[in-house]
């Protein structure tokens, strides 16, 4: 099915500084400079954030569900590679 | 005429203004373009609403009748209705819609920009409040000013013609009389000549860019400061004013 809409831009705010812009979803828009506007009235209304990113979905390149037992499985026995021995300092809230 | 009532005028005027055009922008609820655009002019439309309700607000306070601002804006009929005639004008199609929103959101711009330095504390703080919004609303308008008028054969058209039809509204905007003279006096309110030099370099940069053509009409069309409407105003606040007049002490 082909998409009768403009193209689709993935949408990504901060929601605090120093932190990392997290996805929270997309909108459909012309150009970039409509999509940030765009993205501005659907996901933060609310005070959620203080930056936005947006990209186009297709520059989005993704791994495939059948990639998911070579990708990510191997890692399930190997507890080794987390690190629980560390201690998180006091105050850190976004490690 | 006292600088109480000329302040309880100009207030009416600014707040009638945001709250017509509130409401015309809120009839495209459900109908917008795409879903993002419905969304960008309802949240649009909310900002005047909110901008309007403090305006009345204040507007009842000072003329200390003990009329609140849901009692000026429902039970005001048009003649009573000091709302610029641009605000009013029909909702059209979407390049009607931007050209009028884009024409007004230059003004407010502009205005707003001076009333923040009103000496009246109350009008300077909702115009600081207000600007902000403004300053969203007219980056928004101007976008598609650019977007509509150098885009389709058929977009720019529609947009072109447009701005004609709404051309004899501008105008009024920049209109003066003895309201604005004693308020001027006061420090409270701009003289508009200022406003519409920077209206009148805004737009015809943004048409420059949208490669549209300054409407060479010179009918105006005038009349909101003395109540007189187009034909449009009173079926607008027939369906704005019916629940409130319906069950005028309904709490909900």
């Amino acid at each position: 099915m082909t998409d009768s809409q403009w193209p689709v831009w993935e949408v990504f705010v901060q929601a605090n500084p120093g932190i990392s812009h997290k996805h929270v979803g997309n909108v459909h828009a012309v150009d970039a400079e409509m999509a940030i506007q765009n993205a501005r009235d659907v996901y933060t209304r609310r005070s959620e954030g203080i930056s936005i990113w947006v990209v186009p979905a297709n520059a989005i390149s993704a791994s495939s569900p059948e990639d998911q037992g070579a990708f990510f499985e191997p890692s399930n026995d190997k507890p080794y590679r987390h690190p629980t021995f560390y201690k998180i300092p006091e105050g850190v809230k976004y490690l | 005429m006292t600088l109480q009532e000329a302040k309880f005028e100009y207030l009416l005027r600014l707040g009638d203004s945001s709250l017509i055009i509130g409401h015309r922008l809120s009839e495209w609820c459900g109908h917008g373009p795409i879903l993002e655009e419905d969304i960008a002019l309802i949240n649009i439309a909310l900002d005047f609403v909110g901008n309007a309700t403090s305006l009345l607000e204040y507007a009842g306070k000072v003329e200390g009748k003990g009329r609140n601002e849901d009692d000026l804006a429902f039970m005001r009929g048009e003649r009573e209705y000091r709302n610029l005639l641009i605000t009013e004008q029909p909702n059209g199609d979407y390049a009607n819609t931007i050209a009028r929103q884009f024409l007004f959101d230059a003004h407010m711009f502009f205005l707003y920009e001076e009333l923040k330095n009103s000496k009246d504390e109350t009008i300077a703080a909702i115009a600081v409040k207000s600007h902000k919004e403004i300053t969203y609303h007219l980056r928004h308008t101007s976008q598609w000013m650019l977007r509509l008028g150098d885009g389709t054969a058929e977009s720019h058209t529609r947009l072109q013609n447009a701005v004609n039809e709404l051309w004899m509204f501008t105008s009024e905007l920049f209109d003066m009389d003895e309201v604005d003279a004693i308020l001027i006096k006061e420090g409270i309110v701009p003289d508009l000549t200022k406003v519409k030099a920077a209206w009148e370099k805004q737009v015809n940069e943004v048409f420059a860019e949208a490669t549209l053509t300054v409407p060479e009409t010179k009918f105006k069309q005038k009349g909101s400061k003395e109540g007189k409407h187009s034909e449009h105003l009173g079926f607008l606040l027939a369906e704005m004013q019916y629940v409130h007049r319906s069950f005028p002490d309904a709490k909900w």
